[in-house]
């Protein structure tokens, strides 16, 4: 909590609030870009899975020009917050461009904070000195922004992507932001039914570290656990949300602990030991070795997710499904969504339809990538 | 006649209508509180010698017979109760050290009472365990800080060395000696048709036991009773108990009066000796001499077995578990000052020691805190006394629990509190033959299992309850958890928020 402390207006993150939600998720496996009008059209169609309170879109090869530089998309409570921040990221960062990220008026969406973006690249010679990679540097940068300075809160910093999030329904947010002026590969979505009204614009999701963004529906009942164990290897849980865990342990597996995606799902969607029984003995070594070594990072309750990154994207049941979640295919378009009608309000005829089970990976990843 | 202050504790009352002075009664009490006047050819009490630990009244045909408190009473007083002065009349008769035997009975605050678990409502659907898997599966041992994965996403090198618990409760450490072969047979038994552990306590592997060998883990005590490398080899993992919960601060002891030759031969000690265990290891007098025997342990065994280190809970026992987590132990076992035992003195009993529920919190916090919680299983134990607690324990940050009490209960234990005396009129804390064979392995385990089943299907039902299906999900989750009359300090130190926050 006392991370909290520091940071007074910082609304998320003060308490716990569980939220319902809808998520959907577009993807050209070659790498073609394509507009935010379908993703926004998707989510438009899911209307009342949202209450108003929140709605958010990650987007990926949106940037190609600045493809080099991280975009660091941020959130600025007032002017002052900007001056502080603009002081670290100048201290820490080369910057090459900043600027207001363009939006529009739209009815839907109140009075936010400024919102800022700056492309910019790890300052060198800080990087050696504080004897991290870059990657590391980075995070623990955003990490710093958020939990230090007084009304800035980082939305996303990845490269050649992106995150747009508003208090209000996914469609409005879109418009918003004026994604259809936006081209990418890779698009996520997410529209928010939270209990509480917390009515800030970081809190609306996805949720982004580094190249990872996250939307999630559902309320895990291991957040608790999740939270303490990734607590020890540097992570501050700053906003008490589900999400922002469920980066984080990706983030820990896949970046940190290097362990290949197929088996992190094994990690977080656990097989159930009933059905190690149709497994080869080694397989079945595997799964218990994972399972004893990471049993803290084993997501329970029920969640939907996608998990983006530059190369794809992934997404996930919690083990016996207890939220809704639909793929399908066309041509080179992976799609899922947690309503198979917000699919095909975008692509009437999929070449495949499918339901997932639990705990069953939907992995897309682009042509050439080995791994997400 | 010689005086004597000591007034009975209990008076047995005999219904005259029901008694048919069969003698049930006075075969069965070993304390000789009941006898047989030939002249009157009618059976009478000795209410001094009564403990009411039930015999009598459990087997009594006519159930003829109740047991109740004195009801002599002293004038009374808040400071000089009658437990001080008994103790003082029978220092005085004696000059010696009170003795008592099971957990401190003192009313201390019991924090698993003060603790409340959560439920899922609306937002998250509740699991329902008769009709979705609901795992209790959990793996005692040390975790590297990293699995190394090849090109194609194999392990190099598996994760060894695991304890694997279909449920997480293993029977916690009790000698051959403290009790009867047969109570441990019941619990050896229990243990193998539960998929968990048993504690051989330091009283040595009896050769009847050798057969339940993968289910044991052996001790070493300072005492070093019974420790041989078939020993070390023959159990699953090996503990080295430093310190226990009843009794803090010195070694164990078994009175004379208990050993006989099959407890002789198996501690490999002389026939009638009293065996005390020294306060310390002498071969530990700090934390890297520990180091030194963990890893001798380790060698001997070729790095196959997982070594615990027990250690009762003290005022600094997160700090002295962050060392032996350092020292390489695979699992630290926190024994908290309620915990059981066959004999300890009684004010080392009463007032040595803490809570199990602070010390465990304050244990998983501090090894959260370096960062090594993850690398080291932790152990709670010291009055486990039902599912719930089980559950609680989990949530503050255990990995499993041990049960001890619970267990000798399930046997047949009325906490009678004479574990000491070896006369154990159901005859688990005895190794008089006569009593022995009161207790039936085969019936024994099978209740022990009965408890742990029925233990099982409640914490399945809480953690569905939470909409948990994975008790590792409910490992440290201090959310689930809320206090209810505890202060802002209490509250802080077991880290979690006060009911209705």
């Amino acid at each position: 909590m006392d991370c909290v402390m520091n940071k007074q207006r910082q609304l998320e993150g003060q308490i716990r609030i569980p939220s319902g939600c809808a998520i959907s998720g577009i993807f050209n496996r070659r790498g073609e870009c394509f507009s935010g009008e379908d993703i926004i059209k998707s989510m438009a169609l899911m209307h009342d899975r949202s209450n108003g309170l929140g709605g958010g879109f990650a987007a990926y090869g949106i940037y190609p020009e600045y493809a080099d530089f991280n975009a660091l998309q941020l959130f600025f409570e007032h002017a002052d917050s900007r001056v502080k921040t603009e002081e670290f990221i100048s201290r820490h960062f080369e910057i090459e461009k900043s600027e207001k990220i363009p939006t529009r008026k739209v009815p839907g969406i109140g009075p936010g904070p400024i919102i800022w973006r700056y492309f910019a690249k790890p300052n060198v010679e800080k990087v050696e000195r504080s004897g991290l990679n870059e990657l590391e540097y980075t995070m623990r940068c955003v990490m710093r922004i958020n939990a230090e300075i007084p009304g800035a809160f980082v939305a996303s910093s990845g490269k050649n992507m992106g995150a747009f999030k508003a208090v209000g329904f996914p469609e409005d947010v879109g418009e918003f932001y004026r994604l259809e002026e936006y081209q990418g590969y890779l698009w996520t979505a997410h529209g928010r039914f939270p209990t509480n009204t917390p009515g800030w614009w970081g809190g609306a999701h996805p949720f982004t570290l580094l190249d990872w963004s996250i939307v999630h529906n559902g309320e895990i009942s291991s957040y608790g656990a999740n939270r303490r164990y990734l607590e020890m290897f540097g992570y501050v849980c700053a906003l008490q949300t589900d999400t922002e865990a469920i980066t984080y342990i990706f983030d820990y597996l896949l970046r940190k602990q290097q362990v290949p995606l197929e088996l992190a799902v094994k990690i977080v969607a656990a097989p159930f030991w009933s059905e190690l029984a149709h497994l080869d003995k080694n397989e079945q070594e595997l799964v218990k070795s994972l399972r004893a070594m990471y049993s803290s990072l084993l997501i329970n309750g029920p969640f939907s997710i996608i998990l983006g990154s530059r190369n794809g994207m992934m997404a996930l049941n919690d083990r016996i499904k207890l939220r809704p979640l639909v793929a399908a295919e066309k041509g080179d378009f992976l799609y899922v969504a947690s309503e198979e009608s917000a699919i095909r309000e975008i692509c009437s005829q999929p070449d495949k339809v499918w339901s997932p089970r639990g705990g069953e990976p939907i992995i897309g990843l682009l042509e050439g990538a080995e791994k997400l | 006649m010689i005086l004597t202050s000591n007034t009975p504790e209990f008076l047995i009352e005999r219904n005259k209508e029901r008694c048919i002075h069969c003698q049930v009664c006075v075969r069965q009490c070993a304390n000789k509180a009941h006898y047989f006047d030939e002249e009157d050819g009618k059976v009478d009490s000795i209410d001094i010698n009564c403990v009411n630990c039930h015999r009598c009244v459990c087997l009594c045909p006519t159930k003829a017979i109740t047991v109740r408190k004195f009801p002599l009473e002293f004038r009374e007083n808040s400071n000089w109760t009658p437990a001080v002065m008994r103790g003082i009349y029978k220092q005085a008769e004696t000059g010696g050290i009170l003795l008592s035997g099971m957990g401190n009975d003192r009313p201390y605050p019991i924090y698993w009472d003060h603790l409340l678990l959560n439920a899922s409502q609306v937002t998250n659907p509740s699991i329902d365990p008769l009709r979705k898997p609901m795992e209790l599966k959990t793996f005692i041992g040390r975790k590297p800080e990293k699995l190394d994965f090849d090109q194609q996403g194999r392990l190099i090198t598996p994760l060894n060395c695991q304890l694997e618990l279909d449920l997480p409760i293993m029977f916690s450490a009790m000698s051959f000696g403290s009790i009867s072969l047969n109570a441990i047979k019941s619990l050896a038994r229990a243990a193998v048709e539960l998929g968990t552990f048993y504690n051989t306590g330091e009283g040595g592997l009896h050769q009847d036991l050798y057969s339940y060998g993968s289910n044991t883990i052996v001790q070493v005590a300072s005492g070093r009773f019974g420790v041989h490398p078939q020993y070390f080899n023959a159990g699953a993992a090996i503990e080295i108990k430093i310190g226990q919960g009843a009794k803090p601060g010195i070694g164990g002891h078994l009175p004379g009066e208990k050993v006989g030759l099959e407890v002789s031969k198996t501690r490999m000690i002389p026939e009638g000796s009293d065996a005390i265990s020294p306060a310390p290891h002498h071969d530990i007098y700090s934390i890297e001499d520990l180091r030194q025997l963990i890893y001798s342990l380790k060698e001997a065994t070729r790095y196959a077995k997982p070594v615990f280190v027990k250690i009762a809970a003290v005022h600094n026992v997160a700090a002295i578990a962050s060392g032996i987590a350092r020292a390489g132990a695979d699992a630290i076992v926190i024994d908290g000052f309620r915990g059981g035992t066959g004999a300890a003195p009684l004010r080392t009993r009463d007032s040595v020691g803490i809570p199990i529920e602070l010390a465990l919190a304050a244990v998983d916090d501090r090894l959260r805190q370096e960062s090594i919680r993850g690398q080291v299983s932790v152990i709670a134990a010291g009055s486990i006394r039902n599912s719930s607690d089980v559950v609680k324990a989990i949530a503050l940050g255990a990995d499993a629990v041990y049960v001890a009490s619970a267990a000798l209960i399930s046997l047949g234990c009325h906490m009678c509190q004479k574990c000491y005396t070896g006369k154990c009129n159901w005859g688990i804390a005895t190794q008089d033959p006569h009593l022995t064979k009161r207790l039936n392995p085969e019936i024994g385990c099978q209740r022990a299992v009965n408890l742990l089943r029925a233990w099982e299907h409640e914490i399945k039902e809480l953690l569905g309850g939470m909409g948990i299906n994975a008790i590792e999900s409910l490992r440290g989750n201090r959310l689930m958890l809320r206090g209810i009359g505890l202060s802002d300090r209490e509250l802080e130190i077991l880290g979690i928020g006060a009911a209705g926050q």
